[in-house]
């Protein structure tokens, strides 16, 4: 995991809330919004006023004018404050669209001048039924499902390989903990961002010690890692913190299918393990004591990998030429990593030149540039 | 989600119009008010107006050098050798890592396009802004709202593109110019591999530093998967100037640097020392010039120790004016004789050289510290000439061998490339001749 990651978590935990959504928000639109059907939220310092307050579920167009002195923003919140979508910065004297794909219900219209507080709030009904309102390409849906299907795999596979690991740190075997620390995390960062959309799992099982609040704990994989290898001690804590680590992981393991899963946060999700990869493994800070870090790498890839093909029936339909890059990409990033294999595993990574991460840098690169515009082909036709 | 089609296309159907989108945000089109204010750097440029260069030799391009201006990018010279030199620098060498003849030609295809677009003002692709939620922006952004910035991009391409290994990697290796050497060991150098040699480099040089940068990483990023940054460098004060009736900059010794140098509007010179010849070949490189990067560094703390009379014997001019030992102007004819004999400048004329002259381009730089707490500090020099072997080499064969100024720096950088004359026009792209008649 990343060292700083507050703004990931908020991030991706927003990306995650989307229930009723496949949303997205357009261009701007200098002209202003307005248009048919859209719903006119007029926004100003002291007032949030809607053209409409029912409007049917489905694709919905929110068409906002700051007539404010003070810049705004404007969010739609389900129940409970679960933000469906929002648009931040929104200038005095400018207009925006925002769109979002609504299921039937109750939400909240909130315009926030001075860009604070909870703002001046609206309710409105999306009419009609429930499910049937956000329609989608059933190939996506199909992908949804079955990389759902897969993440809940990687987490039940998991579990008895953690198990392993937490049993020989009970046990005080430091060698066989220390052989099964690197493929107990494999499941995990293969479908981190999933993980991490929970917010709170992922500091509990895979913070480095960088990364800890103050007042926080520092427990899960990366204090075990840091006693077997570097304090070469295994503590009557860590033996307690090994229990944790399969308690917490359990925990993700039940929540894992509750996770929001869409077309979005998928390839997304593929594009955030390969930023890992670049600002963690590639540099050797993720795993700093066990060396592991290109077992780590291979898995985000893998992660990343199986996002993408789920998602490539879809994606070559609209960008055909992305989808052939990033089919080279994989190929070459894969061939890259099997030069350094090592037994079942990979060589350590303090034993890698520095010429040569420099070279896994760029194949990561060449890769990750691409990604990002996965989600982007996906949702849209070029 | 179901979003209006047409928008995707703006981009693309922008570039192929002309230089300057109308769907892409325009750095210019958002200083709608003017931009004075954002004139920034292009002051102190100290740079008037009379030397900005894109075109034939005779005819100097009339642009206002004093406002942050765009310079023109298509010409028969490519824009930042003999235009006036902007305060900024970022080099940046490129490998390639396709194999692939085609995708390195759509590649240079892109590059020229987004160059074009950005020494205008303009950002690339889609732009910075305003394009769809789900996806980067095409462009960084870091340069909107900035004036053109009087931005440069010039490329060029090193021995390696031609032949790697032995290997004959794009069909090219037989239109290899003789003047693209691979450049001798010195004595004294020291070079860093990790910060020499490049299959490909681009020069961005512009009067804000931001503006620099942005063009590279812009080009850095549409060139992922095919390329990959070897190294780059970041200058911030020029060493050497190509408009003589401005006031000569000074290097990180503390003396002017460049009196001497080929002025932008000597097209007899440039002619005589810059620009490759149709005589010289290949044809291809007609109106090119080759360019020699070295990273120099200084040792400025010792150098600062060491007393004013011994400063000026090394390098052969007084550090007030600049005027050669014995004159009184820093115009003044040298009388190299008047100077020591490991002087620099009596080292480096043209005079000593066989009449060998280059024309140079160099920026200061500070990297930081070295760990040890000196000053990272130098001269990233830039320099080109018609070639190689009647410019740089002998000179710096001179220089390695028996200028006191040794003592004081060393080498540990280098590269070197084949730069091709001037993109024509909207239809022509950096290494179109290269690539135009071979396999």
């Amino acid at each position: 995991m990343r060292a700083l990651r507050s703004s990931t978590v908020a991030a991706i935990a927003v990306a995650a809330t989307l229930t009723a959504v496949a949303g997205c928000a357009e261009k701007n639109d200098s002209k202003g919004g307005g248009g048919k059907g859209a719903v006119e939220v007029t926004a100003s310092d002291t007032a949030c006023e809607l053209s409409k307050k029912e409007f049917p579920a489905g694709h919905v167009r929110f068409a906002v004018k700051n007539k404010g002195s003070k810049v705004t923003e404007v969010y739609i919140y389900a129940a409970g404050d679960r933000i469906v979508t929002e648009r931040e910065n929104i200038g005095p004297g400018t207009s925006t669209e925002i769109t979002a794909e609504i299921k039937a219900g109750s939400y909240e219209v909130a315009c926030k001048p001075g860009m604070k507080g909870d703002g001046i709030r609206q309710k409105v009904t999306a009419t009609g039924k429930g499910g049937a309102a956000v329609k989608r390409d059933p190939k996506l849906d199909a992908a949804v499902a079955a990389y759902r299907k897969y993440v809940q795999e990687q987490a039940d596979e998991t579990l008895p390989l953690a198990q392993k690991f937490a049993d020989a740190v009970k046990d005080g075997d430091v060698d066989a903990a220390k052989k099964a620390y690197a493929v107990s995390r494999i499941g995990w960062e293969r479908t981190e961002p999933v993980a991490e959309s929970f917010g709170d799992i992922d500091p509990k099982v895979d913070i480095r010690e960088d990364g800890l609040k103050k007042g926080q704990k520092w427990t899960g994989w990366h204090k075990l890692e840091k006693s077997l290898w570097e304090t070469k001690k295994i503590s009557g804590d860590d033996e307690k913190l090994a229990d944790k680590l399969i308690e917490d992981l359990k925990d993700w393991k039940k929540r894992v299918g509750t996770a929001e899963i869409n077309p979005t946060t998928m390839a997304n999700g593929a594009k955030e393990l390969l930023d890992e990869v670049y600002t963690g493994k590639v540099t050797g800070e993720e795993e700093r004591y066990s060396h592991t870090d290109l077992v780590d790498f291979k898995a985000n890839v893998e992660g990343a990998q199986k996002a993408y093909e789920l998602l490539k029936p879809v994606a070559k339909k609209n960008d055909p030429a992305l989808v052939k890059e990033l089919d080279r990409q994989f190929t070459a990033i894969g061939e890259l990593l099997d030069e350094y294999r090592e037994g079942d595993g990979f060589v350590s990574y303090d034993t890698v030149s520095k010429a040569d991460q420099k070279k896994l840098s760029d194949g990561v690169s060449a890769l990750a540039e691409p990604i990002s515009k996965l989600a982007a082909a996906v949702v849209t036709a070029k | 989600m179901t979003t209006d089609g047409t928008q995707q296309g703006t981009a693309d159907d922008a570039v192929d119009e002309g230089t300057v989108s109308s769907g892409a945000p325009s750095r210019r089109a958002l200083l709608g008010w003017g931009g004075a204010g954002l004139a920034l750097g292009a002051v102190a440029a100290g740079g008037t107006a009379a030397a900005l260069r894109t075109g034939s030799d005779a005819q100097p391009a009339a642009a206002d050098a004093t406002a942050g201006s765009a310079v023109a990018f298509h010409g028969a010279h490519q824009a930042g050798i003999a235009t006036a030199v902007q305060d900024r620098l970022h080099f940046a060498a490129f490998d390639v890592t396709t194999d692939d003849r085609d995708e390195l030609i759509a590649l240079l295809k892109e590059w020229t396009k987004a160059a074009a677009l950005m020494t205008s003002g303009a950002a690339v692709g889609g732009g910075a802004v305003g394009g769809l939620a789900e996806a980067p922006p095409d462009d960084t952004g870091e340069a909107l709202g900035l004036p053109p910035s009087r931005l440069t991009l010039t490329f060029g391409i090193g021995p390696t593109l031609f032949e790697k290994d032995g290997k004959d990697r794009f069909g090219i290796k037989d239109r290899r110019p003789d003047a693209l050497i691979d450049l001798p060991q010195f004595p004294g150098d020291n070079l860093d591999k990790t910060r020499s040699g490049g299959d490909l480099c681009i020069q961005a040089c512009a009067d804000d530093p931001q503006v620099a940068v942005h063009a590279i990483r812009n080009l850095a990023r549409i060139g992922f998967g095919r390329i990959v940054m070897r190294w780059s460098q970041l200058g911030f004060g020029k060493t050497s100037s190509t408009t003589p009736e401005a006031q000569t900059p000074r290097n990180m010794m503390g003396f002017k640097d460049g009196t001497r140098n080929i002025a932008g509007t000597d097209a007899a010179a440039l002619k005589k020392h810059v620009w490759v010849s149709e005589k010289d070949g290949p044809e291809w490189m007609v109106g090119g010039s080759y360019l020699v990067a070295r990273r120099i560094r200084m040792h400025i703390e010792i150098w600062d120790r060491t007393s004013l009379k011994e400063q000026e014997d090394i390098i052969g001019r007084d550090k007030g004016e600049g005027a050669p030992i014995g004159k009184k102007r820093e115009r003044d004819e040298p009388n190299l004789k008047a100077m020591l004999p490991d002087a620099h400048v009596r080292l480096a004329h043209p005079d000593s050289n066989g009449g060998a002259r280059i024309l140079r381009r160099g920026y200061s730089f500070t990297d930081g510290t070295d760990g040890l707490g000196r000053l990272d500090a130098g001269l990233f020099f830039l320099a080109y000439q018609r070639d190689v072997q009647d410019g740089f080499v002998p000179i710096q064969k001179r220089l390695a061998s028996i200028d006191t100024l040794n003592e004081y720096i060393q080498h540990v950088g280098s590269g070197i490339f084949a730069v091709p004359p001037g993109v024509r026009d909207k239809n022509d792209w950096w290494g179109r001749e290269l690539f135009a008649r071979s396999a």
